[in-house]
């Protein structure tokens, strides 16, 4: 356990919980290039912890290690208490660990309640006979799921589009779907990967205001990469900065950027 | 009326209870090809098969028998037991969906974020192997298959048009059975892949391979789900056309049939299917009517392969299917 395990309250007055996620050690290589190397981190329940640092850094592998994309050929990963053995992203998934991608991995064939519908299919329980004759327990929990996801679509202030196949979507609403889908499967944790990447200023403000909103809102743990680091500042609890694969930095986000190794990777240094 | 419209909506009934069959062929296709983007060449291959296992279950037959005979010296080929077709339709769906698992397993698990050129000559591969598979299993001599539909000119439906308008139509139950059960089977597809929860997950998948594996749903589950219910819509034709026309090699060229459709449908579209199919099937038996006469007959080998071409050079994407648009 590190310096910051346990509950904290954070500047806001909010109180973290627990540790849901933790990373202990974790090594990926490519080959002979290694994408990260001895990182650990912990990531606490009801907060916003960000992963940061410059182009190929080894954020968006993290991230694909904690959602099982990848797997790392050292170190542990933690899930809420126990240890994970490897898994396919799709059991990830169904533990609880919800995801958006960099570059939009939506439906686009189907409409925007689709889309956001199936990020409840892993709480689908009823049978397939019942689903298809639309009697009992099918009828209750699909009644159930719907109110959920309206309330989520709702929530991003998507209903005008509701209807509309996701494919004719411009790029900040894609965006904004996919963050609904996968607000819909309720995760434990919410891994969003360059959310603000490709927009301009004002679609940046609404997208900050919806992970805030969020993690007020449903209590979701949210880990977040970005790379512009004004964005992350103001939005996260705290920062984990990564440069060369390697940790240079963690803690709040005043510490961090009062940290000499983030101000050199970010800024650059002399080498004399 | 005179005689000439009679005979033309005669013609027209049969076009489109042939087309219902068509239909039930490119279905398969369609399954597969949403799902996971493979154009299934063995499709019709997979019909004998089924049709052949069909049979083979129901005649009590001794499967590798021959192989068995050669090797051993001995001379088993049957069981002595004759099983009711129910129960032998269940066990030819048992089989299909084994050999989906199969297929999954030794085959498109290892091509996974391959080029569809090589998906699809893998299917070419595993039509030929099939082909013989199916040869050795159970025999290559043509074989009867009775599951108990009825059969032979509709007795009702002659009378009441004769009644009617002095001339009776010839229609045969084994087309009308043939159009209420791929009535059935399109209306249980339909609320399959929209109402289920694997339905959602099929489509899903067929959209985006990432995205559905950040919802929880697993890829391999999603490609044997369908590859055995293309096996069990494989087993539907198989039986339809098999009752028609006999179980035998032939039946596998019903594949071919079912181009033309996929070009006029599309081929990411179920009700394209459906639409492409009675399109084709009234199209070759009117054009044979009307026009055959004129330029010597035989016109039903090529009408629909050329109604094809018409389409892929005006309508590419079909009738049904998703317009490719590119945004730039």
């Amino acid at each position: 356990m590190n310096a910051m395990a346990g509950n904290y309250v954070t500047a806001d007055g909010r109180q973290i919980g627990g540790v849901v996620m933790e990373m202990k050690n974790i090594t990926l290589r490519f080959g002979g290039v290694v994408a990260i190397k001895d990182i650990s981190f912990d990531i606490h329940e009801g907060e916003i912890r960000a992963i940061i640092g410059p182009n190929g850094a080894g954020k968006s592998s993290m991230l694909n290690v904690i959602s099982g994309f990848y797997h790392p050929q050292e170190g542990e990963v933690w899930f809420r208490g126990s240890k994970r053995p490897p898994m396919k992203p799709y059991e990830v998934a169904q533990q609880g660990v919800a995801r958006t991608f960099q570059n939009i991995a939506l439906f686009e064939g189907m409409s925007v309640l689709d889309n956001v519908m199936t990020g409840r299919l892993t709480h689908m329980k009823s049978g397939l006979f019942s689903q298809a004759v639309w009697k009992g327990k099918a009828e209750a929990e699909e009644i159930e799921n719907r109110r959920k996801v309206e309330e989520i679509i709702d929530f991003l202030e998507i209903q005008n589009i509701r209807k509309t196949p996701v494919g004719r979507l411009p790029y900040g609403l894609k965006k904004r779907v996919e963050l609904a889908r996968a607000l819909a499967a309720e995760p434990k944790l919410l891994l969003l990967d360059e959310p603000m990447a490709g927009m301009n200023v004002e679609e940046k403000e609404d997208m900050s205001r919806f992970i805030l909103d969020v993690n007020d809102e449903f209590g979701t743990t949210i880990a977040l990469i970005e790379h512009d680091m004004g964005v992350v500042m103001d939005l996260s609890d705290r920062v984990v900065v990564m440069d060369y694969g390697k940790k240079i930095g963690d803690g709040t986000p005043d510490e961090v950027r009062n940290n000499q190794e983030v101000i050199d990777a970010y800024l650059g240094v002399a080498h004399d | 009326m005179p005689d000439q419209l009679l005979f033309a909506i005669e013609v027209t009934l049969n076009g489109l209870m042939a087309g219902v069959l068509y239909a039930l062929v490119a279905l398969g296709f369609v399954l597969i090809y949403k799902a996971s983007g493979i154009f299934n060449y063995a499709q019709g291959v997979m019909a004998l098969f089924a049709a052949l296992t069909l049979v083979g279950i129901m005649e009590g037959q001794v499967p590798f028998s021959h192989l068995i005979n050669a090797i051993f010296g001995t001379e088993i080929h049957h069981f002595g037991w004759h099983v009711p077709a129910l129960a032998a339709i269940i066990l030819t769906i048992a089989v299909m969906v084994v050999f989906a698992w199969l297929v999954q397993v030794l085959i498109f698990r290892h091509l996974v974020n391959q080029e569809p050129i090589l998906l699809f000559m893998a299917t070419i591969g595993l039509a030929y192997f099939l082909e013989g598979f199916g040869d050795l299993m159970w025999g290559s001599d043509i074989k009867k298959l009775d599951v108990g539909l009825p059969q032979g000119i509709n007795g009702w439906i002659d009378q009441t048009t004769f009644d009617a308008f002095g001339y009776g139509f010839f229609i045969d139950n084994l087309d009308i059975s043939a159009t209420i059960v791929a009535i059935i089977l399109v209306a249980g597809l339909i609320i399959f892949s929209q109402y289920t929860k694997q339905g959602r997950a099929l489509r899903a998948v067929a959209d985006d391979h990432q995205a559905a594996l950040s919802v929880g749903i697993s890829l391999n589950f999603i490609w044997v789900l369908v590859w055995s219910v293309a096996g069990f819509v494989a087993l539907v034709a198989g039986i339809m056309w098999g009752a028609k026309s006999g179980v035998q090699f032939s039946l596998s060229l019903i594949a071919l049939k079912a181009l033309p459709v996929l070009m006029l449908g599309g081929f990411t579209s179920i009700p394209g299917a459906i639409v492409g199919g009675l399109i084709i099937g009234v199209g070759e038996k009117l054009f044979e009517f009307l026009i055959g006469p004129m330029v010597g007959g035989a016109t039903e080998n090529w009408f629909a392969y050329v109604l094809a071409l018409l389409f892929l050079v005006f309508r590419p994407q079909g009738l049904f299917g998703e317009k490719i648009i590119e945004r730039v």
